[in-house]
């Protein structure tokens, strides 16, 4: 089997950072603070992250800040809850969440809870239970989860429960392993895992396992990387990842890599970008991948990183 | 992700039509018999079938409804039996056949009609010494231990009333048993404080425990617990001749473990569950349109594996004839299938590798179950530990489940009675379902595939626990915990126990911070005696800092520490 050509992802992470007035970097403008997240998460569990100045980063992030509290893509673009947690999540890697005005990240988060508990991702309202998750991730980080209806939150995901174990976005909606990984991490984060049927769900998610090794996100579809963490994270977290077939699947991400230039994609021989090679590297950390730090699989972010914010210190 | 939304925007759009459910049954009908693989589909049908089943109030016609819908899948099935979104709603029909209606008890510690001795005066370290006739207990607090059929809600001293001399039914706190620290669980637990009795008198006490009389204890979707539950048994307090262990270690070895089944059959019985009495209190509650629909479909599943070797066929009837099983009464031999059942699920590991351990698991379930379905197969794996010090008296009896190859326990339900557990030399990987063994005192999980300590989070609701072996297994071996977001008491989790009050992580206490897993695990346990050698985060700084957490241990790794 191949191996992780980690130095190479890491110089094709910083390319693409520097990257900014090419065509495809132009397009994908709006969601530069999700690719800012994705790119130094990656080169973070490759231990690199000091490739990076923190300070550029994190001046550019406030810039992003809108006067609600919310974070936008870009400086110029509306904010909406999926920055905001990149945001948050960038600042928590550098350990600088205390140039956070907390209160006012708080307040933008909450406002957008409705009635029924679930949450809507930006003040025009579609309601998601990603939205859900990122909600109550953000607000753990910043540990200010009391300020929302945990309860109602909870209740909300809880009914968008489906026959096979799984969650869909909104209820009724069908399983879906993105929508899983969201519903699952915000049922860890609130200490409600007990409501699951883990081993009606472990089962439905180690099935997305295919003959290539790879992972689909439903039945009868295709493999894909970024299945690697969203199936993977949720069995993590609900202790069922040994019904899978950890080999087969190093195997799967290992020849989704471009090993000349960096990067890895959603299939072997595609074209590569951040995104997928966030998703490969942090579904090797679950793996136990020599050399790649190990993920936090309900916050999405390093372990260290996350015994920082809840311990106030790093644990050895 | 679009089109995982198109469900319910179908069905949005179909009500503002005013289109019927029926109507749109049809409409996913067609677009099945287009394509069977359409998992959407399937998924939206048992939707719909879930809002017409809520809405029938006879119980004929949501079975009609359901035996048309096994029709109708079957179709499916034997047109492509490899494609998975027909098995998958064929399962959940499985499921809506034996959807677990109003709550139940199905298993209780003490047993009705059990005669017990309590010694209520022992030490820790003590192994009391019993006649051959009676089945003892060293506690210092009185367990009742409840197991339901699932999880329920409202177990307090006005559902559950205890009576008996010695204690107050008001004075009674019961407890859910979940390490996640849920207002809900499957397991109950209420103690009996002992300090009221006379330890010279060895009358028996009478206890009667009587449940579903008044309401309240209720499962998740508001059924109640309505069939009432009256236990009774006796209990004798008395201070027994103990063997004073304070210079003598558990050794867990084979010439410790003697086999006595001529005197385990008459100590067994106050704990074993296949008596008239108990028959009576824990009654079985299938219909005969279950058992008619359960046996039909067995017969369809096998005719479709005859013609095509499908691995989620093979799964599917693997689970139909334990369902069969698990139908007939509570307490007759239960295991007709079980041997068909471990033959599919090693046959499944060859066929389909990649998910052998989630095979693994389900065969070591139903293994278990098979060991501990008659009394016969039980006393095979009993022992007395400690040998025989005189003519008339033993120690403690032992369930050896050593070296069966299992990589999960289970059937809990049946091993209430437990206080002395060896599971070494097995594939266990986690302990989840633990908890419920109140009475546990001495256990071994030595050899075992252990990855952390939250994995041990069971442990923590086993107050009676003093002797635990873990040693061998690969606790500091993993840069991954997969049980960190299981316990409750963890300092991750949001709505915990607190039992972290600020101080730990100070940097003075470097070690509670860094070892805080050890901490929440052995914090709340008074163990004498601990094995953990063999395991990566056992070295010399780990093992002093477990000395401070366990100021009454004894042995440590075979240590005498006095």
């Amino acid at each position: 089997m191949g191996e992780l050509v980690g130095n190479k992802h890491v110089e094709y992470i910083l390319s693409v950072e520097r990257r900014k007035d090419d065509f495809h970097s132009v397009l994908m403008d709006y969601l530069r603070m999700n690719g800012a997240y994705w790119g130094l998460t990656t080169l973070d569990l490759l231990g690199k992250l000091d490739t990076v100045n923190s300070e550029d980063v994190v001046s550019w992030i406030m810039t992003c800040q809108h006067e609600s509290g919310g974070f936008a893509g870009n400086v110029g673009h509306d904010p909406h809850l999926l920055y905001t947690i990149s945001a948050v999540q960038v600042l928590g890697l550098f350990d600088k969440l205390d140039v956070l005005d907390i209160n006012k990240v708080t307040g933008y988060v909450t406002s957008l809870q409705k009635e029924d508990g679930s949450f809507s991702g930006d003040i025009l309202g579609e309601v998601d239970t990603r939205f859900s998750y990122i909600a109550i991730c953000c607000l753990s980080i910043l540990k200010r989860l009391d300020s929302m209806d945990v309860e109602k939150a909870v209740k909300y995901i809880l009914s968008c429960k489906n026959m096979d174990g799984g969650f869909g976005c909104i209820p009724g909606g069908e399983s879906h392993a993105g929508q899983i990984f969201a519903c699952v991490g915000a049922l860890a984060i609130t200490g409600s895992l007990h409501h699951i049927d883990k081993d009606l769900l472990g089962w439905w998610l180690c099935e997305r396992q295919v003959k290539s090794g790879g992972f689909n996100g439903r039945p009868e579809k295709l493999p894909d990387v970024c299945y690697s963490w969203w199936v993977l994270s949720s069995l993590t977290m609900i202790d069922r990842v040994h019904w899978i077939d950890k080999e087969k699947l190093v195997k799967y991400i290992l020849d989704c890599q471009d090993t000349e230039n960096g990067g890895i994609s959603d299939r072997p021989d595609d074209a590569v970008d951040v995104y997928h090679t966030y998703f490969g590297v942090a579904g090797l950390s679950l793996l136990e991948y020599p050399g790649v730090k190990a993920i936090d699989p309900a916050y999405a972010l390093p372990v260290n990183v996350v015994d920082r914010i809840f311990f106030g210190r790093c644990s050895t | 992700m679009a089109s995982s939304k198109m469900g319910v925007e179908q069905r949005f759009v179909a009500a503002l039509l005013g289109r019927s459910t029926e109507d749109e049954l049809q409409y996913t009908e067609d677009l099945i018999g287009n394509n069977f693989s359409n998992y959407s589909a399937w998924h939206n049908r048992s939707m719909l079938l879930s809002e017409i089943l809520k809405r029938k109030e006879q119980e004929s016609s949501s079975q009609d409804i359901i035996s048309k819908e096994y029709e109708f899948v079957l179709n499916a099935l034997y047109t492509d039996p490899d494609d998975q979104s027909g098995w998958f709603y064929h399962l959940w029909l499985l499921d809506q056949t034996f959807k677990v209606k109003a709550p139940l008890l199905v298993s209780s510690w003490p047993v009705p009609g059990s005669e017990l001795i309590v010694s209520g005066n022992v030490s820790p370290g003590d192994h009391p010494l019993t006649s051959f006739s009676e089945f003892t207990v060293a506690l210092e607090r009185f367990p009742v231990v409840l197991y339901f059929n699932q999880t329920v809600e409202g177990v307090n001293s006005s559902t559950v009333t205890i009576q008996c001399t010695f204690v107050q039914n008001e004075d009674v706190t019961w407890k859910p048993l979940s390490p996640q620290n849920s207002r809900a669980s499957k397991v109950w637990v209420g103690y009996l404080d002992l300090s009221g009795v006379d330890h010279h008198s060895s009358a028996p006490h009478t206890i009667e425990v009587k449940l579903g009389h008044h309401q309240g204890i209720n499962s998740s979707n508001g059924l109640q617990l309505s069939v009432p539950f009256d236990l009774s048994f006796t209990v004798s307090v008395k201070s027994l001749e103990t063997q004073s262990s304070k210079d003598e270690k558990v050794a867990w070895e084979e010439d410790k473990f003697y086999a006595c089944e001529t005197h385990l059959q008459v100590a067994i019985p106050s704990l074993c569950y296949d008596g008239i009495a108990v028959e009576n209190t824990y009654k079985p509650t299938t219909s005969d349109w279950q058992i008619e629909t359960i046996t039909e479909e067995i017969s369809q599943i096998r005719n479709l594996l005859a013609i095509s070797d499908s691995k989620i066929g093979k799964i599917t009837l693997a689970r139909l004839l334990m369902a069969h099983d698990a139908m007939s009464s509570p307490y007759a031999t239960k295991t007709v299938h079980a041997e068909e059942v471990l033959g599919l699920y090693s046959e499944l590991m060859k066929l389909d590798p990649s998910h052998s351990q989630y095979y693994k698991d389900e065969r070591s379930l139903v293994l278990l179950q098979q060991l501990l379905s008659s009394r016969g197969m039980l006393l095979r794996h009993c022992f007395y530990y400690g040998g025989i010090t005189s003519s008339s008296t033993h120690g403690p009896i032992c369930l050896r489940l050593n070296n069966q190859s299992i990589s999960r326990m289970g059937s809990f339900d049946k091993l209430l009675w437990v206080q002395m557990l060896d599971l070494s030399d097995n594939e266990l990987h986690s302990i989840e379902g633990l908890e419920a063994m109140q009475l546990l005192h001495w256990l071994n999980l030595g050899r075992n595939k252990l990855r952390s300590f939250t994995a041990l989070g069971p442990l923590r609701c086993l107050k009676s626990l003093k002797v635990l072996n873990i040693s061998h297994n690969e606790i500091g071996l993993h840069s991954i915990d997969t049980t960190r977001y299981s316990c409750s008491a963890s300092p991750l989790s949001h709505n915990g126990e607190i039992i972290w009050n600020g101080d730990e992580f100070s940097p003075e206490n470097a070690d509670v911070t860094n070892y805080w897993e050890a901490f929440m695990v052995f914090k709340s346990l008074e163990l004498t005696q601990l094995d953990i050698v063999g395991n990566a985060v056992a070295n010399e700084k780990f093992k002093s800092f477990l000395l401070k957490v366990l100021p009454k241990l004894q042995f440590l790794d075979g240590q005498n520490l006095h």
